[in-house]
């Protein structure tokens, strides 16, 4: 009976989870094949893999600019977000005022604010200052739209450390950069780390500013892939290819910070 | 020594505060001033104090002027003219009503969809661990790649997954875009965020009391009893926070329609957010456009009120 039952939900369990992620698969499969074969009818689902498609996607030295955007602009947000977030989080975690859980609950709201709100003065502020189309402006509009789950995230994860610790530093005469270095920095690389991978994901998928924000020039991905949705030209093979190196990466590093990604999205409000 | 113990208690939670007291810290540095916690906070405060505040006044000044990207010159003082216009609008009405569909559906898809695919990977069972990160998947994908590849690979009418599933039942295929342009873009929208209810729900039955569930099981609950009583309550609080958070996101869902239907065909895939963008960067209609903003972040501060409220409870 057991056995059955375990049976059974095995059967369910794996069976919804390939329903939910069918387009997935079906996406790497279509990645390797020929044109023809992406649009057969019926759809092959054996067929002879070719790299066919990465190599045209690859050759197009358009595709390849806007990886290094994607890349630059995520990775460069990640870091200034750091930068500014760090010290804000450390001031927070280890010098407590009254007032520091209002600056908190005032930085989530912050995020609350719909992006199209937005949207118009900063295209127009990007307009007038001549940065329409740049990776400066997307790397700024990034860094901003995830400063507050930068803190929050760090905040947290400073706050589990016990403040025996700093004391014993301080006692042996450490600095504030030293106390921050050599103690923070290694019993907080777990928080910092999971920090800068959400924040990588969130810039890398970001959509609603690079598509508004930018084109040719500064495009990332997100809007590469985007350029596909003409209805003229099947070229499904292309799209896959393209779309599986643009989300293969982040994916995987979805996979790791999955847990922190509960806690930085939810601003910890699940555990 | 006095220097440092009248001045570090201020930085310190309540608790540590009295320990000062009684047991005095054997710091030696120079007790740290107010000005090095401002100092390392300010530049986090500042930066989004002006992304806050410098939009939103513009956003407010913009609404009461008569501004067209593509003729520029005077910006005439119009007073509540803007508003008027995104509220006659005649797209305005459906947009509304688009995007509270859209809201309510992928939140009720993902919610229901969510508790049920977490209870059935809560158990043990053979590959869970990989099932957990393939549910996991879709939510990594950028919108843009998710919608297009609903779009052509599933959706399309003639070469289409679904289609081709349809045609193998004996049924016609369904052209979704078109005929159905709401319903594809919650399904699409629904598919991205679906894992991200479940991941929370995961998580949370992760706490749930193992001894109680099978307390009650002794005194013969049945499956059904045990969720009503012991799970679903259990679940309420990431209920609340992926209904609040699914608000404030999908108030604003724009790649997918961007890159799909358009908004269209005519208005019926159009939500607020796409309306804004249509106003702003096709009519160039500043002044429009920003009237709809502040008409969408009201909609979302009515979320974001609730949400701040339960985060708030859960800081101290």
């Amino acid at each position: 009976m057991k056995a059955l039952a375990l049976a059974v939900r095995t059967f369910f369990a794996w069976g919804i989870t390939l329903l939910v992620v069918f387009p997935l698969i079906w996406l790497a499969l279509t990645a390797f094949k020929t044109e023809l074969q992406a649009i057969a009818v019926p759809p092959q689902l054996f067929f002879t893999p070719t790299l066919e498609s990465f190599i045209e996607v690859n050759s197009r030295s358009d595709y390849l600019h806007h990886a290094w955007n994607s890349i630059l602009t995520s990775v460069a947000s990640t870091i200034v977000g750091l930068a500014i977030a760090a010290p804000a989080a450390y001031s927070m975690a280890f010098f407590r005022t009254k007032r520091t859980r209002d600056i908190l609950m005032w930085m989530l709201s912050t995020k609350m604010m719909p992006a199209v709100g937005a949207l118009v003065p900063v295209y127009v502020m990007a307009q007038t200052a001549g940065l329409l189309d740049t990776r400066f402006a997307l790397i700024v509009v990034f860094t901003l739209s995830n400063l507050p789950i930068m803190v929050w995230m760090l905040y947290s994860g400073f706050k589990e450390i016990p403040p025996d610790i700093l004391e014993a530093a301080r006692m042996d005469g450490a600095s504030v950069w030293g106390e921050f270095w050599n103690v923070i920095r290694p019993l907080a690389l777990g928080t910092l780390a999971s920090t800068a991978l959400l924040c990588l994901v969130l810039s890398w998928n970001e959509a609603f500013w690079s598509l508004n924000l930018s084109s040719a020039k500064a495009g990332t991905l997100a809007t590469l892939i985007a350029s596909y949705s003409s209805p003229e030209g099947l070229f499904w093979a292309k799209l896959s290819a393209a779309s599986l190196l643009a989300i293969a990466p982040i994916v995987v590093v979805g996979w790791f910070s999955q847990k922190q990604l509960v806690q930085g999205l939810t601003f910890g409000a699940v555990k | 020594m006095s220097l440092a113990r009248s001045v570090r208690p201020r930085f310190l939670p309540q608790e540590q505060a009295d320990d000062v007291d009684a047991a005095p810290p054997a710091a030696v540095r120079a007790a740290p001033s107010r000005f090095l916690p401002r100092a390392l906070m300010a530049p986090a405060v500042i930066t989004l104090f002006l992304w806050m505040i410098v939009p939103l006044a513009m956003t407010l000044y913009f609404s009461t002027v008569h501004y067209n990207l593509m003729q520029p010159g005077e910006k005439t003082f119009l007073g509540l003219e803007n508003f008027e216009f995104f509220v006659t609008d005649p797209d305005f009405g459906p947009s509304v009503w688009n995007t509270v569909v859209l809201l309510g559906s992928v939140i009720a898809i993902t919610v229901v969809g969510g508790i049920g695919l977490a209870l059935l990977v809560d158990a043990p069972f053979p590959g869970r661990g990989i099932v957990r990160v393939l549910l996991i998947s879709p939510f990594f994908v950028m919108p843009t790649a998710n919608a297009l590849l609903w779009k052509h690979m599933m959706m399309n009418p003639i070469y289409g997954v679904l289609a081709q599933v349809w045609g193998f039942f004996g049924a016609t295929p369904v052209d979704w875009l078109t005929n159905h342009p709401l319903f594809s873009v919650i399904v699409i929208v629904a598919w991205q965020w679906l894992p991200f209810a479940c991941l929370i729900f995961i998580t949370s039955l992760q706490s749930l009391d193992r001894d109680q569930m099978e307390a009650a099981g002794m005194d013969g609950a049945n499956p059904l009893q045990k969720f009503w009583h012991l799970t679903l309550p259990h679940l309420g609080r990431p209920i609340a926070v992926v209904v609040m958070i699914e608000m404030i996101f999908l108030l604003s869902v724009f790649a997918e329609i961007f890159t799909t239907t358009g908004g269209g065909p005519g208005n019926e895939s159009t939500n607020v957010a796409f309306l804004i963008f249509k106003q702003a960067l096709m009519n160039f209609d500043v002044g429009v456009a920003s009237a709809g903003a502040l008409f969408a972040v009201v909609l979302a501060n009515i979320a974001a009120v609730f949400l701040i409220r339960l985060v708030g409870k859960n800081l101290d």
